[in-house]
């Protein structure tokens, strides 16, 4: 069993929008949708800024109340890897799973149904790492298996300032961002 | 078959990945998952074609997938030294360009008024015939030299030989003096050698790196990047040197809002405590540096506390990190930056900070500056080059002994009628330079091209400047064409080729092919002594022991890495004059210049005015890829960085739409307001290369600071056009 | 100071989520308006007073699988792919309010087709809606002697819709104006009150009109208990709940909410239903509407105001670090 996650160094990242770029082609995104965006939040008084840079996407929730509120069984958390995917072939185009999503992180595709980030796993199952992870050209996010023993997601949090994002949200993400 | 996996099933699948793309794609599932699971850029069908990228000029190393006939990504290659796997946003959204539906689809011949932007579509014999009418016209009329060649990018080698061939020595990129020129001259003057691109800072390795203006992660070569990251992550300390809080800031030790253009006074000081506190590599400086004794003398006078009234740092800052470098030294780089012709006097600044740099002694240092990797590709043999028949064009009306690249404003100014002048340019060769977006006073471009009997241009997009030309020549895309290899140095030397991963999509030719066709036409055939390009590149490869096929399969052959630092091996040797570094430069004094590095003042803007400053953003190039749809999802347009001070005065609010007009007049098209406190007051801030407007781009969103720069400063040293020297203000 | 830029455009979801629109509110007061009249047919019969409510529980009986399937056509509408509906029925979700709320809203249908069965006093049809007599004998006939039970049945799958169209909204944490356990009484109780008002309108008897006035100023009144809760619940909440309180009480929804909802929705037809029940002048016509306006207000505002609420992001709670 794999639990898919990923450790984002908002230390490394340089918000260069890499990532998102590199999704839109490697996931065929729609115009006017993404599926992974930067967010700069800089903070304090110049000349003490504190910035943080933070590639973002959905968020694989453990507890995810995208996949609670389908009414269909598309949203679904897969069994064996922990990924929150979409059947297409299931999605009434409902978008309750937009309105529980606390981050925002689902779209309408124009086809008609709910999409999002995927982590790639077509890439994961054929043993490559996402497109955003492979590209981002400060290794800024790393992808991994946080049930793999010694995993290197764990290796990367070790003495770092850790958090995830609206914990109060209760969903669990499989998300860190290293601060 | 079940959903689950464990671990080490996977682990034996990720062995299989191509194996298990492969058989997804034909159907077979054998892991359950959804049908549709394995799709995106994998599969059987998709063929990986290395080359190399040209959204700028890193050049690094891509794969690029086609399925179909159609490119759907592009990625890092993953042994290409600088890509290592990964691609800088513009390099990943390449595909925007080629598929840009504005592109030039066929050849143009003017119809109307040069500038009018009205042309025909005529055959390539059509247009390459006139062309090489003209240019034949040219040289009869007032000698080859009397025609210029503007160039930039990869793609111009062949037409540089083409024009080198017909004769001309009129051949500039705006790379030099609206770029890296100062930077060049001052490393040279300095270290006798040139910090070259890509830079051969070992930014990776360094303990503590200092950067002035150079905004890292904005600037976005993709090496350089990624090896700032890697310097962060291993606790490297950071000081950023700029008026506005960039992205790099974000990640310094020390952030220091420096007052614009006095950059030099702190270089001093920093000099001042480093030597006043003995905290200089002692032993480096006896060794390898000449007029240390003058350079201690010169900055005795540059306290931290006089140059806080100048730069507006505070002394305890300066001496902090001055004392920080003499902690970290030599793993101390104090990166020379790229485009640095700022305000006139960019060699010195330059050059102080080359001083700087002796005085940590990380030239030729782990964590300074390495020695790239030298790899020798010989040329094939050619006949010799035509002789210079008149003085160089951009020399004319002023000479610059010092500078060793030609200067593109130079050539443009050589196209005005002089007395003094011994060759009024009479025809402009441009190949893949945007003038108006590159030259500093675009007026000053407009007005020169009317006094021209030829302009033609090369381009892939209908930029400004081919609205201009007489006769336009598609290019075909980076992703359509061979070029010539690139050998590259960097810290392992490389060879890397450029091949065609489509078919030209459109009526469009690559470079090797209209040179060479141009050749014939010129009668200097001879220079091409090859049927076509693959024979040409197998040519060079052979001596080199690399077969063709076997290149096109891996896109890049990298050879074995030699010393890189003095520690291991390289033979400490400097070109200069003294044959050590010059701290003290006697070659500049007898120029006439400076011999060491002193600081002048650039004035304040005037009442309500404030110093217009311009950068990059990171999503693109210059204004080459502001019309890249896919780039362009991202970021469509710039913005105006404004104090929020300065706007609350101005009731100027955030996102409002304004304009900026410098102290000539000029006034730009509207632009957001980002009223930010990561700007100084004194200045504003915005991304070169919006603002277009040629009819045929589809964006024309933002505005451009090209159409600000209607004055600049000359560099006496170099040549080089300082243009942060424009104040603007507000059109609410 | 904190400056946070989001550089993410996703159409329908930034600047804040627009993915549902005036069909849901409209969705959502007609499934609470046919709620309403289920129960209230149901509370006249188990009074044995259907004879003396002839718009409560015979014409009533006939609208509500009108209006229900009008509230679904608005649902379908807000698809994003309309032919895919058939999926909401291919499973049933038991954690997803929205998969009960798809089987509710066919599982009504029987109850109150049986409802129909139990009107006894609708006469033959003429005309043109001849053809319903043969179906509405059959229903007559099944529904022969057992209208406690087909009562009791409408009163519970008519809260079970009427519950359902706040829970369905209650259940999105990530939406704090919506998240709170007041939403089902809340829209129950308007939906009971904007049936009353249907009922108003649907030309009752005498005494039917006087008791649903009475039973409306009653429900109007709770209603407007809830809302000060769930006012003062948003007030009082984390951070998140007070900004969605915010957008009622001091925020873009502000001015709607008390115009619309409250003085139009509930205190003035509390007033004028007080006046009819004092037996002071007032247009009879006036509060059903009013009621009817607000209960729709209610839904949009709600399905609007919803969307823009949202769980902060750690830094904007504390303000910078
Ligand atoms: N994404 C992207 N990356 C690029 C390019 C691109 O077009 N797009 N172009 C490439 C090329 S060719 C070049 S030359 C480089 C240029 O990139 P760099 O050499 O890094 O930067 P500049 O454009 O010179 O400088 C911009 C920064 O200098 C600051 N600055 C302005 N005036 C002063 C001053 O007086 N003192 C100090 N200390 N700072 C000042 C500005 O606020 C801004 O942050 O970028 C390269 N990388
Ligand atoms: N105002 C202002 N001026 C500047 C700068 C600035 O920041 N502000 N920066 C300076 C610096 S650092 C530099 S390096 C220069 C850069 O100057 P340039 O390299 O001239 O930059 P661009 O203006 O982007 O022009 C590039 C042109 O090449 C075309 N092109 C792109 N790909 C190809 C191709 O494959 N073949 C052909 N034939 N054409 C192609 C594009 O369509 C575009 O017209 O500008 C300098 N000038
Ligand atoms: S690619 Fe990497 S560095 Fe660039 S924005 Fe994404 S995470 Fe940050
Ligand atoms: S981030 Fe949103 S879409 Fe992704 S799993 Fe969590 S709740 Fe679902
Ligand atoms: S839109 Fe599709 S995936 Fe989302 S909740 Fe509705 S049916 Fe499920
Ligand atoms: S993991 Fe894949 S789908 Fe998700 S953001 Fe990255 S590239 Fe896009
Ligand atoms: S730095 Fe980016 S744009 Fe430049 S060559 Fe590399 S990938 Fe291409
Ligand atoms: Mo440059």
């Amino acid at each position: 069993m794999a639990r898919y996650g990923m450790v984002i160094d908002t230390k490394r990242c340089v918000g260069c929008h890499s990532c998102v770029i590199s999704c839109f082609l490697e996931n065929e995104v729609p115009e006017g949708y993404t599926r992974d965006w930067i967010v700069e939040v800089v903070s304090g008084k110049s000349p003490d800024f504190r910035m943080e840079l933070r590639s973002e996407r959905c968020n694989h929730c453990d507890d995810p109340p995208c996949v609670f509120v389908c009414p269909c069984g598309a949203s679904y958390k897969e069994e064996g890897t922990g990924i929150v995917l979409v059947h297409k072939d299931k999605c009434s185009g409902c978008k309750a799973c937009l309105a529980a999503c606390p981050y925002n992180a689902r779209f309408i595709n124009p086809k008609g149904y709910a999409d999002k980030c995927t982590f790639c796993d077509h890439r994961v199952k054929a043993g490559l790492k996402p497109g955003c992870a492979s590209t981002c050209p400060t290794k800024a996010i790393n992808f991994g298996d946080f049930d793999e023993p010694g995993s290197e997601l764990h290796r990367l949090m070790e003495g770092r300032v850790v958090k995830t994002l609206k914990p109060d949200a209760g969903t669990k993400p499989q998300i860190y961002f290293l601060l | 078959m079940s959903n689950h996996f464990n671990r080490r099933q996977f682990i034996k699948i990720a062995g299989m990945g191509s194996a298990a793309a492969g058989l997804a794609a034909s159907g077979m599932n054998p892991w359950g998952w959804p049908a549709n699971a394995l799709a995106g850029s994998l599969g059987s069908d998709v063929q990986v074609i290395p080359t190399f990228c040209e959204l700028c000029f890193w050049k690094c190393g891509i794969n690029a997938k086609v399925r179909d006939g159609k490119i759907i990504k592009l990625e890092g290659h993953p042994k290409h030294p600088l890509s290592n796997g990964r691609l800088c946003p513009r390099g990943n959204g390449g595909t925007g360009l080629t598929y840009d539906p504005d592109r030039l689809k066929k050849p143009l011949m003017r119809v109307q008024k040069r500038g009018e932007d009205v042309f025909r579509e005529v055959s390539w014999e059509d247009a390459l015939d006139f062309t090489a009418e003209k240019m034949l016209d040219i040289k009869a009329k007032h000698t080859a030299d009397c025609l210029a060649l503007f160039n930039h990018g990869y793609g111009a080698t062949f037409i540089k030989t083409l024009l080198m061939a017909y004769g001309t020595h009129s051949i500039a990129a705006p790379s030099y003096a609206q770029c890296r020129g100062p930077r060049e001259v001052g490393f040279e003057l300095t270290f006798g050698e040139e910090v070259l691109s890509p830079e051969r800072t070992d930014i990776k390795n360094s303990r503590m790196l200092v950067l002035i203006g150079s905004h890292l992660g904005e600037n976005m070569h993709n090496t350089q990047v990624q090896e700032f990251a890697d310097a962060m992550a291993n606790g490297a300390k950071l000081v950023v040197v700029d008026p506005r809080h960039s992205v790099a800031a974000g990640k310094a030790d020390w952030y220091l809002p420096i007052k614009p253009g006095t950059d030099i006074a702190l270089l001093l000081a920093w000099m001042n405590v480093l030597i006043s506190e003995e905290l200089y590599d002692k032993e480096y400086v006896e060794q390898h540096t000449y007029g240390f004794e003058q350079l201690k003398q010169h900055v005795k006078s540059y306290t931290p506390e006089k140059v806080w009234k100048i730069t507006g740092i505070r002394p305890a800052l300066i001496r902090a990190t001055a004392r920080e470098m003499g902690h970290q030294k030599p793993a101390v780089l104090i990166h020379p930056g790229r485009h640095v012709t700022w305000y006139g006097d960019d060699t010195q600044r330059s050059r102080a900070i080359a001083i700087l740099n002796a005085l940590v002694g990380s030239w030729g240092r782990k964590g300074g500056f390495f020695y790239p990797g030298e790899l020798d590709v010989p040329m094939p043999e050619l006949p010799k080059f035509p002789p210079m028949t008149k003085k160089r064009a951009d020399l004319q009306l002023k000479d610059y002994p010092l500078a060793f690249s030609t200067l593109a404003s130079g050539l443009c100014d050589a196209t005005f009628p002089a007395p003094q002048a011994e060759c009024q340019l009479k025809g402009w060769f441009v190949y893949g330079t945007n003038l108006f977006f590159s030259l500093p006073k675009p007026e000053q471009t407009r007005e020169a091209l009317q006094h021209l009997e030829f302009v033609a241009v090369s381009d892939v997009l209908p930029m400004e400047i081919v609205g201009w030309a007489d006769v336009v020549l598609p290019d075909a895309t980076y992703l359509e064409r061979y070029d010539d290899l690139h050998v590259g140095h960097y810290r392992d030397p490389f060879i890397a080729l450029r091949q065609p991963v489509i078919e030209p999509l459109y009526d469009t030719r690559p470079p090797w092919w209209v040179s060479k066709e141009l050749a014939k036409r010129l009668d200097v055939a001879d220079y091409f002594p090859w049927d076509n390009i693959e024979d040409y590149l197998q040519q060079r490869l052979t001596p080199m022991g690399i077969k063709l096929s076997d290149l096109k399969k891996d896109g890049v052959k990298v050879f074995p890495r030699q010393a890189l630092y003095f520690e291991d091996g390289v033979q400490p040797e400097f070109y200069t004059d003294s044959g050590k570094i010059e701290l003290y430069s006697a070659k500049l004094a007898s120029y006439g210049h400076d011999p060491i590095p002193v600081f002048t003042d650039h004035g304040d803007p005037p009442e309500g005015y404030f110093r217009l400053l311009f950068g990059r953003a990171p999503v693109h190039t210059f204004g080459r890829t502001t019309n890249n749809r896919v780039l362009n999802r991202v970021i469509d347009t710039n913005h105006v960085w404004i104090n929020r001070r300065i706007a609350e005065q101005w009731g100027i609010k955030n996102g409002q739409m304004i304009r900026l007009q410098n102290q000539d007049g000029a006034i730009t098209n509207e632009i957001a307001a980002k009223v930010t406190e990561r700007i100084r007051h004194d200045c504003v801030y915005m991304t070169h290369g919006f603002g277009h407007k040629a009819k045929g781009l589809t964006n024309k969103k933002g505005a451009s600071d090209s159409d600000l720069i209607t004055r600049y400063n000359t560099d006496p040293i170099m040549g080089g056009t300082g243009m942060n020297v424009n104040f603007v203000t507000f059109v609410v | 100071m904190i400056e946070i830029t989001n550089f993410r455009n996703n159409h329908l979801i930034d600047p804040h989520l627009e993915i549902w629109e005036w069909p849901i509110a409209v969705y959502l007061f007609l499934g609470g308006l046919v709620a309403g009249l289920m129960i209230l047919n149901g509370v006249w019969r188990l009074m044995n007073k259907q004879t003396d409510a002839p718009a409560s529980t015979r014409m009533a009986p006939l609208w509500a699988p009108v209006l229900l399937s009008l509230g679904m056509f608005f649902l379908w509408i807000d698809l994003s792919y309309k032919t895919h509906v058939y999926r909401f029925y291919m499973t049933f979700q038991i954690a997803s309010p929205m998969s009960w709320g798809a089987w509710i809203l066919i599982l009504v249908y029987p109850a109150q087709l049986l409802a129909i069965g139990i009107a006894t006093e609708i006469k033959s049809f003429k005309g043109p809606f001849r053809f319903l007599n043969l179906p509405i004998a059959f229903l007559q006939a099944a529904a022969f002697g057992k209208e406690k039970l087909i009562a009791w049945l409408n009163i519970t799958m008519g809260a079970g819709l009427g519950i359902y169209t706040g829970i369905l909204l209650a259940a999105f944490a990530a939406r704090p104006l919506w998240n709170t356990a007041l939403l089902g009484p809340l829209f129950l109780i308007s939906g009971l009150s904007t049936a009353a008002a249907w009922n108003l309108l649907s030309k009752p008897a005498h005494d039917e009109e006087k008791t649903l006035v009475r039973w409306d100023l009653a429900l109007i009144a709770i209603e407007l208990m809830l809302i000060t809760v769930f006012l003062i619940g948003l007030a009082t909440g984390p951070q998140g709940h007070q900004d969605a309180g915010e957008l009622l009480l001091g925020g873009s929804f502000t001015a709607t909410f008390w115009v619309f909802v409250v003085i139009v929705g509930l205190l003035l037809p509390f007033w004028l239903e007080l006046r009819e029940v004092t037996g002071r002048f007032a247009p009879k016509w006036a509060a059903p509407v009013f009621v009817l306006v607000g209960g729709l207000a209610l839904r949009l505002i709600m399905v609007y105001a919803g969307q823009v609420s949202h769980i902060p992001d750690v830094e904007m709670l504390s303000g910078g670090f």
